[in-house]
């Protein structure tokens, strides 16, 4: 039935006779559609662009260094200093919550005094001395060599990976890095890898002028005896990282001897808390352009409608004819939901097309770097979804027209003019 | 073939009730071709769309083909009862106005969901019975009101049924293209095919067999030798 040629002729026949009105009708759900999309794909831009911040790092991981104590504990003041050592990393190692402990001490900053020197050239850069399972923390890819290894641990190597900046200052362009030697702080390295920097912003930069060297060289070589600086840690799959992060602290506050409801002693960042918080609000502002697209997308539709009532109304005596010649009340509605879901469709399917389109060429425009912006698109279930929508609306656009349309009575509709 | 036994019909009008059928008894047989006639306002139009099921009645009994047509059959009955057993031709031809010659024709039978092949190659017979199958492709605003006319009869004969109600066919005809399409009635009758044609000139309804007049709702059995006025049956309940 629906898809019989005579259901369609109708159906053209009456745009054909009413083109304007029948575009002016249309744009309402044409534009209700393209403001859902484009809402959504803005929405998703700026959801990419902020959480871009975090693809550099595990979302399930979090960080600890050691403050000072801010309460009294088994007769020892508040504000005392402690740092975490090498038996901390051992005792947190035995903890089943961990996924990966990754202790980490680094020196220096981008924004410092130069520290790092070759040649004539010099540069202030962060130091850091690594695991080589910090790259299962730090998404770290690398352009060229390799980065650290348990034998660079073991060996206590003086080796190096270096970050793109510290690459430019310290080398001319075309300059080849591996097997040359950097000095930090007076001490040789040679550089075994170069990586390139992950996610954008300021972690970018401070990626970026990163130089990574063995966990072990670094103490050994600057005199950190067995401190360490913080430790990077990721969760088991499957453990909320607050509960893990719970443990490790109760761990260390035992271990240092801080009291249970010292919270300043110990410094944490949990990024799996930011990220919900940051998704969290993200499902906020997309409920809130699904209402305001669904609520225009409704205006648009309540414009079919009333059309769709005025059609009827002109149809009488045409509804009338029908009925008289056999038509079903049922015939009547399928035919007046029918124009009603295509004109629905069609208005909605050339929005969600130009409004893609629109996104796609944005997303050319503003490229994958951008900061806090980045890919306003929508993806295909969103397209479903606004399909499925149309469709839905198309046919309570109709239903009204059509139940009216059905209720005519024949005798009536034959005498209407 | 069309029996009523004390038929009745009324209109609300604001306040007041307007009855327009007031207790009609007829019998029309099948293959007999029938005008009803009466002045306007004499329910000659209520009581075609009662027996065309377009309409319902108030009280009464109305036997289509001896099935008795209740009171309140649904739309959905009512319309499949159309299909099956009557034919529609209306003054204003009410052709659609997107459709050609052929898929006017076609129409009731798309109704009855026969395939667009099939019932456009029964309408080209149908076409081709009224003469106007050279036609085929043309869409009404092209045609005389003759062949309008003549397709809407080829329309209302192609689901083959036992009844043809006519309302004023030849209403917007001149008087030679009025007689042809009596001519073509005629043939149809000739089928076997009941019609009924509502009318109010003298003229075309000479040109049926049998004529009934109407007057303020009640058959008359004055001045015409053809009106019938049948016995109510005497086993069926009085209706209030």
């Amino acid at each position: 039935m629906i898809l019989e040629r005579d259901n369609w002729q109708e159906i053209f026949a009456t745009i054909k006779k009413n083109k304007l009105r029948t575009f002016l009708t249309c744009m309402g759900v044409g534009w209700g559609i393209f403001m859902l999309v484009i809402m959504l794909g803005a929405g998703n831009g700026l959801k990419h662009g902020i959480l871009n911040d975090f693809a550099g790092t595990a979302t399930n991981s979090f960080f600890m260094w050691a403050q000072k104590t801010s309460k009294s504990y088994k007769g020892m003041k508040p504000g005392r200093n402690f740092n975490f050592n090498n038996a901390d990393a051992m005792a947190l190692g035995q903890l089943d919550e961990i996924g990966v402990l990754s202790p980490q001490n680094s020196l220096g900053d981008y924004d410092g005094s130069n520290n790092v020197t070759r040649g004539i050239k010099v540069g202030a850069f962060q130091v850091r001395g690594s695991y080589p399972n910090i790259s299962k923390i730090e998404y770290i890819k690398l352009a060229k060599g390799r980065f650290l290894n348990e034998l660079d641990i073991k060996e206590k190597r003086k080796i190096c990976i270096i970050g793109p900046r510290v690459r430019e200052v310290l080398f001319k362009k075309d300059e080849e890095t591996i097997g040359q030697y950097i000095k930090v702080n007076g001490i040789y390295f040679k550089v075994v890898g170069e990586m390139i920097t992950t996610g954008n912003g300021e972690q970018a930069r401070e990626q970026s002028s990163r130089i990574q060297i063995p966990f072990s060289t670094f103490q050994n070589a600057f005199n950190y005896g067995d401190v360490i600086g913080w430790f990077s840690i990721s969760s088991k799959a499957g453990m909320p990282c607050s509960v893990t992060e719970e443990k490790v602290m109760s761990v260390l506050k035992d271990r240092h001897k801080i009291a249970l409801e010292d919270n300043l002693a110990l410094g944490h960042w949990n990024m799996e808390t930011e990220f919900v918080k940051l998704n969290g609000l993200f499902a906020g502002i997309e409920g809130l352009i699904w209402f305001v697209g669904i609520g225009t997308l409704i205006a648009g539709v309540i414009g079919i409608s009333n059309i769709m009532l005025i059609i009827v109304k002109e149809r009488t005596k045409e509804i009338g004819v029908k009925r008289a010649i056999g038509a079903t009340p049922y015939d009547v509605i399928t035919q007046i939901m029918l124009e009603s879901v295509f004109l629905t469709a069609i208005a909605g399917i050339i929005g969600l097309w130009v409004s893609i389109l629109l996104l796609e060429g944005l997303d050319n425009l503003i490229g994958r770097d951008a900061p806090m912006f980045q890919n306003p698109t929508v993806d295909i279930s969103v397209a479903i979804k606004a399909l499925i929508i149309l469709i839905v609306a198309g046919a309570f656009a109709g239903l009204i027209p059509a139940r009216k349309a059905s209720a005519v009575n024949p005798v009536e509709a034959l005498r209407s003019e | 073939m069309l029996r009523l036994e004390k038929l009745y019909k009324s209109y609300q009008l604001g306040n007041s009730k307007f009855e327009v059928l007031k207790g009609i008894d007829l019998n029309i047989k099948p293959g007999e071709f029938v005008s009803i006639m009466g002045s306007s306002g004499s329910g000659k139009s209520t009581l075609l769309n009662i027996l065309g099921i377009l309409d319902n009645y108030d009280e009464g009994w109305y036997y289509l083909n001896g099935q008795l047509i209740d009171k309140k059959l649904t739309q959905t009955k009512a319309a499949q009862l159309r299909s099956r057993f009557l034919g529609f031709v209306f003054q204003s031809f009410n052709l659609l106005a997107f459709k050609n010659a052929v898929e006017n024709v076609a129409l009731p039978l798309y109704y009855q969901k026969v395939s667009r092949k099939e019932r456009n190659k029964i309408a080209e017979e149908y076409l081709d019975k009224v003469g106007l199958l050279d036609w085929k492709n043309h869409l009404p605003s092209e045609l005389s009101g003759g062949q309008k006319q003549r397709i809407a009869i080829a329309r209302s004969l192609i689901s083959q049924p036992k009844v043809i109600f006519a309302d004023e066919p030849t209403g917007a005809l001149d008087s030679n293209t009025s007689a042809d399409i009596m001519k073509i009635f005629r043939e149809v009758n000739n089928q076997g095919i009941t019609v009924v044609v509502v009318t109010h000139e003298d003229d075309i309804s000479r040109m049926t067999d049998r004529v009934i007049k109407l007057k303020d709702g009640i058959i008359l059995n004055e001045d015409s030798p053809a009106i019938e006025i049948i016995a109510p049956n005497p086993e069926l309940p009085t209706p209030n």
